[in-house]
Parts: structure tokens; C-alpha cells; sequence
């Protein structure tokens, strides 16, 4: 083992696992190597966006809300506009499509989030109006000089108050503070096999409430962007965003522009982490730049990354595991929620790839979840490292030692005893491949002094999986709660099958160019919810188990090796072990 | 509003600029003078990544009245390498994947090179106060504390 402190973080290589996977005829991988950002980093000369010097630059700043939830009765911008070095104040109304949803470019979600606030704002800090002067000092000034009127509404911060009823609407566009999905459901649905029957029938049945707090990426730069009018009509835009085509596309939209009249440039990043995907100053310093001619900059101060820029959402999870005595797991169940804040930004795309991780690396014969993306009068979350995932991980392994310690085992026994083996059958009907937790799990136990018994000192990841473990359930227990009517199933662009697509509220400012004509919409298809009913034959060599009886447990582990699942191999590609 | 002439020497070399009134000196630096290498992160003397020396001691520029500097001696990341030759530190900065996103980087030497001037055979625990006051959201600190060790022991290429 190396040294951490002297040289470096420290990297093991563990060439006895998977020594069949490995080539060792690499250049690169194991040998130390400069990036090739690190000369611009260590010298200072990376060009982060504020290191693009304009004359003449302008400083965009907003006006925001004091009021988790209020409705906007007036704004009265005209002492900003008389405050000293004040070029321009903008309000929603000087915005040509002043109402988006992040996704929207995959068409997934409604509009929900208009850039500057007009009618009602949802979550302390939504801005309302923006003001741009000389110096950063006066547009600050001017900002806090933006007059609102405001009816100050109840709020909601907590994901289960938001969805009783008669809790304040967050967002009317979707029912009850719960995003819809597939045009169908209150919340994503996972089912496989039958969990109820299941919890019935195990040994034990082993409860858990997870609570996660929403976590500030707190990049060292903060976010922000600077746009300028540049020759041939266009807008040139040195942004902070973690991804430059997105903020494009995004700002095309929101001020109806042809992306070819947009000019971007990116690329180095003063910490991310999630934090700067979000487009919300691109098109605000572009809006400014076309409206005053002139270099506008808009970016966060400390204080407003802090507050005002999205975090992680924060989660609740509500886990059910049936455990046998021996510790074989036979049914888990999730309830989910997860803290979209005031609008969707990323969340319902979290879900998404959160219910395709359930039920964590094991494998559980009958797995149910209901998770909700729930709109609370909180900051907008949007991504962060592993969002969607990171929070249920939590719940999960925290179970997981609630659950070793309930039947009176090592919890790193408990894990190798579940964990995915090549070839089983995962919740989402995926076979497990490269599977691993086994061979961390016994190199954990190894350096923690733990004796594990002989039998998992021993597994494999690579042992003893598929056949009946990739069998598909029996059967599964299926419904429909949570229905939802009024969306098309087919598209999230529109509310119902029949109705247009929504308008944007306000025309399109006369100098600017037609907008672009709406996108074609091919056949598209969105996220397909989980098949209900077994669609996907299971392996060579796989078994159906007995329909009806006890709970289908894992099988034990005993059966020699197998003809083998598909590995895949980043040298060779897919290749049968 | 008058602007205030100041002149001193940035990284040996004189220099005049006007300041702004009020105007900090991590803006000063940066907008007047057009060295870009002390960075802006949080404007309230938190982060470090402003850090410049002055006099040869560090000091967060973005707490530091731009006019007060007359007459004094600024130091910063940009004056680290020796002509086309880069410090000993900004070397292993790269050897030991001391800079991530970069940000936090040009503050960091700064306050790294101050130590070793001051003090050329630190331990560690030197190390980590010397650079407490500068925040990194990326690499968890120890790739640039064994950077740092890694000159200050002679054991990095030079």
C-alpha cells in the first residue's frame, strides 16, 4: 500500500480480481499522467468565463423574493430606473418565452419556470426583476430598490405536508405538488413480483425511515456568464455551465432565437458538481446584452450561490424489507420522495434513474417502489454527483446493517449474501453483468479485520448467478394507484392528447427574427413505464420458478460455473466468460 | 467619483493604475492591472482564492482597499514562474493532481510559496495550517498537501 500522505491519494491495484477481465498491455491506466488542463490551472491562465475582460461590461443583478410563496400584485421598477448608473431593468415581461422546464429539450416535463417571475414566485430568492447598471455596486443598489407589491401566500416545505390535501399549490400546472409521469401516474411506479405476499411470508419484516438534507454544490467559482453582441448578429457568451449545449439550447428557446445567432463558450469549469446546468444566467446576460447593446454580466455572489442556486435535493425514504432468518432477502419496499423545491429542474429525471437503481446492488426477488417528485416552496434541486441515486444509496445500505443486525448477522455478510451475481435478474428486468459488491465487500471485510465465514470469503461474483436467479417473477402484482388524468401519455410537451402544445404567454419582441418553427415531433417515445408483465424471456439455462408457494427466495449458491452471462470488455467488447 | 493613481510593483515590476473608489484589490488586479490570476470566490475573505502577497505576506485581496497598496510590493501566482521555468510547486501541483477545476489553484500557490519562502522545510502540519485558508471544493486537500511536502522534501522534478 502507498502512502497516502507522501505520495499522493492512494491507488491499489487488485490484480486477482477479475484477472480474466484484465490486459495489462495498457499505456496509460496505473501510470501517473499529467492532464493536459493542468499547465493553464497551475499557472493561472485557464480561462474561466470572468476572464474574458469587455469594455464598456455591464452588471446584471436580480431582484428577488423575500416571501417563500407570494403572489405578485405589482411591480413598480420605476426608482431602480432613476438610480444612479442604471442602464436597464428587465421583468418577464421583456422576456420572449418567459416560461421553460430544463428537460423540455428531451420533452420531458411542462414548462413550469419562467426566467423573471411575473405573477407569483414559489421559493424565497425567485427572481422578479433584473437590473443592469455601470458597476456591480449600483446595480445592486438598483436591485434592492425594485418595488413589489406582494400578497404573501401559505407555504409548504415539507415533501408528505405538500401532498395532503389542501396544501398550498407550489406549482398548479401538476396536480397536487406531484410531477406526472408517463402522462399516467402521481409518481413512478417499480413493480416485480409481489412484495406483500412476500413481507407476509418472511421471517422478519424490517422498517426504516431515511431523511437526507438538500447539500449546496458550492462550487469555488460561482455561477455565471457573460454575453456581448458580436459581429454578424450574433451573441457571444462565455458561460460557467457544466453543460455548454444544453445552456444553448435552453437560451435559444427562452428568447426565441435561431442557436445559430448564439455564439458559446465554455468548457472550464471552476467546480461543478451538478451545480451549473441549470442555464439561468445565459439567457439573462444575453437578454441584457441584446437590450442594451452592450458586454452584460450576470453572476452569482457567494451569498445567492448559497441560497438561491440549486442543491441536491433533499430525500425521504421509506424502506420495507422481508428478510429470511438465514438473511436472504425476499421483498423490499420503497416509498420515496424526493424535494423537487418550487419547480422540476432535474428531479423527475432523478426518479427516473433512482428507480432503475432500486433495489440497490442485490438481488431481491419481489421489489416495489412509489417515488414522488414533490414541489415544496423550497430552492429549486437540480443535479449533484450521482443525484438520483447518492440519497436512496444512503437508505439502502443504512437498512441493510438495520436489517444484518435484526437477524443476527455480519452486515458484510449480509451484503455478499445478496448481492447481484452475473447473470441474475434485476427489478427493472435487466440482467446483472460486472458485478462486483461481492469482491469489495470481502476485500472491506479483509482490511477491517472482519472473519467472514468460509463459504462468502469465497463467492464470486462471477458464481453461481443466473439460472433460476434470472428468472422473471412468477407473476406481479400490479395497479393503478396514483392515475392521473388530462396528460398525453405520449408526449409531456402537451397537457392531453388533443390539445396544442402551450404557448409561450408573451409575443416574441418585434426586432427579433420569427421564432423558429416548433420542433417536428417524430413518433417519439417517452420513458417507457415498467413492463407489467414478463416480456423478456430469461436466459439459456434459466428455469421459471413454481408459480404460487412461499416467496421465490435466491437460490442458494451452489451451482458450478455456468456457461456465463455477457461480460463486457472495453478492449474486446462483449465477450462470454 | 475621482479615481486614485496607484503605484507599486507587481512581481518585481512597477506599475501604476487607477483605482476605483472603494474598489477592492482582487477587482483592481484583475479589471485595472489585467492580472487574472487571483480569482473571485466568495468576496467576504472566506475562500483564499483572491490570495496575493504583499510585502511578502499573504493577504486576501478581495478584503484589501485597492489604494492601500501604494508603495508596496504585490505578489502573485503570475509571478511564480521564472521566465519560461515554472516553480517547483506549480511541477508538482501537476505531478500529484493538485489542481482539478484550477479555480482554487492560483491562490493556493500563492500561499504554498510563501510558506516554503518562510519556512522551507515544513511538516505537514505547517502544511495544512499554511493552506487553511484557502478552500478546495475538488481534491480533498491531500494531493496538494503531499505537493506541497513533495518540494519542500526535494523530492519533486525540479
Amino acid at each position: 500500500m502507498r502512502d497516502m500522505t507522501a505520495d499522493g491519494p492512494m491507488v491499489e491495484f487488485r490484480k486477482d480480481l477479475f484477472a480474466d477481465e484484465r490486459d495489462d498491455n495498457l499505456n496509460e491506466i496505473g501510470k501517473p499522467t499529467r492532464r493536459q488542463d493542468a499547465p493553464g490551472h497551475v499557472t493561472g491562465r485557464s480561462p474561466f468565463f470572468d476572464d474574458h475582460l469587455f469594455d464598456g461590461l455591464l452588471h446584471l443583478r436580480c431582484a428577488r423574493s423575500p416571501h417563500h410563496h407570494a403572489r405578485i400584485r405589482r411591480i413598480d421598477t420605476s426608482a431602480a430606473e432613476r438610480m444612479p448608473g442604471v442602464v436597464r431593468v428587465l421583468t418577464g415581461r421583456d422576456v420572449p418565452v418567459n416560461l421553460n422546464t430544463l428537460l423540455s429539450l428531451l420533452d420531458f416535463g411542462l414548462d413550469d419556470e419562467p426566467l423573471l417571475s411575473e405573477s407569483k414566485v414559489a421559493y424565497m430568492g425567485e427572481p422578479v426583476a433584473a437590473v443592469i447598471a455601470e458597476t456591480e455596486a449600483e446595480a445592486r443598489a438598483a436591485a434592492a430598490a425594485v418595488q413589489v407589491e406582494w400578497e404573501v401566500l401559505p407555504h409548504v416545505l415539507d415533501v408528505e405536508e405538500a401532498i395532503k390535501p389542501g396544501a398550498p399549490a407550489v406549482l398548479d400546472i401538476y396536480p397536487n405538488n406531484k410531477f406526472v409521469y408517463h402522462g399516467k401516474y402521481d409518481h413512478q411506479k417499480l413493480r416485480y413480483g409481489d412484495v406483500d405476499q412476500a413481507l407476509a411470508q418472511a421471517d422478519h419484516v424490517v422498517e426504516g425511515r431515511y431523511q437526507m438534507s438538500p447539500i449546496e454544490q458550492a462550487p469555488m467559482e460561482t455561477c455565471g456568464a457573460i454575453a456581448a453582441p458580436e459581429q454578424n448578429d450574433r451573441y457571444v457568451c462565455y458561460t460557467s455551465t457544466q453543460a455548454l449545449f444544453f445552456s444553448l439550447g435552453t437560451a435559444a428557446k427562452v428568447l426565441s432565437l435561431p442557436s445559430s445567432r448564439l455564439h458559446f463558450v465554455g468548457g472550464t469549469v471552476g467546480g461543478g458538481f451538478g451545480g451549473k446546468v441549470d442555464s439561468i444566467h445565459e439567457p439573462l446576460a444575453i437578454l441584457g446584452a441584446m437590450l442594451t447593446g452592450r458586454p452584460v454580466k450576470y453572476a452569482w455572489d457567494r451569498a445567492e450561490e448559497m441560497q438561491v442556486g440549486a442543491p441536491r435535493g433533499a430525500e425521504r425514504w421509506y424502506v420495507t424489507d422481508g428478510v429470511m432468518n438465514d438473511g436472504r432477502i425476499v421483498a423490499r419496499k420503497f416509498t420515496g420522495y424526493f424535494d423537487s423545491g418550487a419547480y422540476t429542474r432535474l428531479s423527475s429525471y432523478a426518479i427516473i434513474k433512482g428507480v432503475g437503481h432500486l433495489p440497490g446492488p442485490y438481488t431481491i426477488p419481489n421489489v416495489y417502489a412509489d417515488v414522488y417528485c414533490v414541489y415544496t416552496n423550497r430552492s429549486p434541486a437540480t443535479a449533484m454527483r450521482g443525484f438520483g441515486i447518492t440519497g436512496v444509496d444512503f437508505a439502502i445500505e443504512a437498512h441493510m446493517d438495520k436489517v444484518a443486525e435484526t437477524v443476527g448477522m455480519n452486515p458484510i455478510e449480509l451484503r455478499i449474501l445478496n448481492a447481484y451475481r452475473d447473470g441474475d435478474m434485476k427489478a427493472h428486468r435487466r440482467l446483472a453483468k460486472n458485478c462486483a459488491l461481492i469482491e469489495c465487500a470481502q476485500v472491506v471485510a479483509e482490511k477491517a479485520g472482519v472473519t467472514i465465514a468460509p463459504e462468502l470469503k469465497s463467492a464470486a461474483s462471477a458464481r453461481d448467478g443466473g439460472g433460476p436467479r434470472a428468472a422473471l417473477p412468477a407473476q406481479t402484482a400490479t395497479d393503478t394507484e396514483g392515475r392521473v388524468e388530462g396528460f398525453a401519455a405520449t408526449s409531456y410537451a402537451n397537457k392531453s392528447a388533443t390539445s396544442d402544445a402551450p404557448q409561450p404567454p408573451h409575443a416574441p419582441p418585434p426586432a427579433t427574427p420569427a421564432r423558429h418553427p416548433p420542433p417536428a415531433t417524430p413518433a417519439r417515445h417517452p420513458p417507457q413505464a415498467p413492463a407489467m408483465t414478463s416480456g423478456q424471456r430469461p436466459p439459456e439455462g434459466g428455469s421459471m420458478p413454481p408459480s404460487g408457494g412461499p416467496p421465490p427466495a435466491p437460490q442458494p449458491p451452489k451451482k458450478p460455473a455456468r456457461s456465463g452471462a455477457m461480460r463486457f470488455s472495453s478492449l474486446s467488447g462483449f465477450r462470454r466468460r | 467619483m475621482a479615481k486614485t493613481p496607484v503605484n507599486f510593483t507587481l512581481n518585481g515590476s512597477p506599475r501604476s493604475a487607477f483605482a476605483g473608489p472603494g474598489q477592492n484589490l482582487l477587482d483592481f488586479l484583475r479589471r485595472e492591472v489585467g492580472d487574472l490570476t487571483p480569482k473571485f470566490g466568495c468576496g467576504q475573505g472566506t475562500c483564499g482564492a483572491c490570495t496575493v502577497t504583499i510585502d511578502g505576506a499573504t493577504h486576501l485581496s478581495c478584503l484589501v482597499l485597492a489604494e492601500s497598496v501604494e508603495g508596496r510590493a504585490i505578489g502573485t501566482a503570475a509571478g511564480l514562474p521564472d521566465g519560461a521555468t515554472l516553480d517547483p510547486l506549480q511541477e508538482a501541483f501537476m505531478d500529484h493532481f493538485a489542481a482539478q477545476c484550477g479555480y482554487c489553484t492560483p491562490g493556493m500557490l500563492v500561499s504554498a510559496r510563501a510558506l516554503l519562502d518562510a519556512n522551507p522545510r515544513p511538516s505537514r502540519d505547517e502544511v495544512i495550517e499554511a493552506i487553511s485558508g484557502n478552500l478546495c471544493r475538488c481534491t480533498g486537500y491531500e494531493p496538494i498537501i503531499a505537493a506541497i511536502l513533495a518540494v519542500a522534501e526535494g523530492r519533486a522534478r525540479a
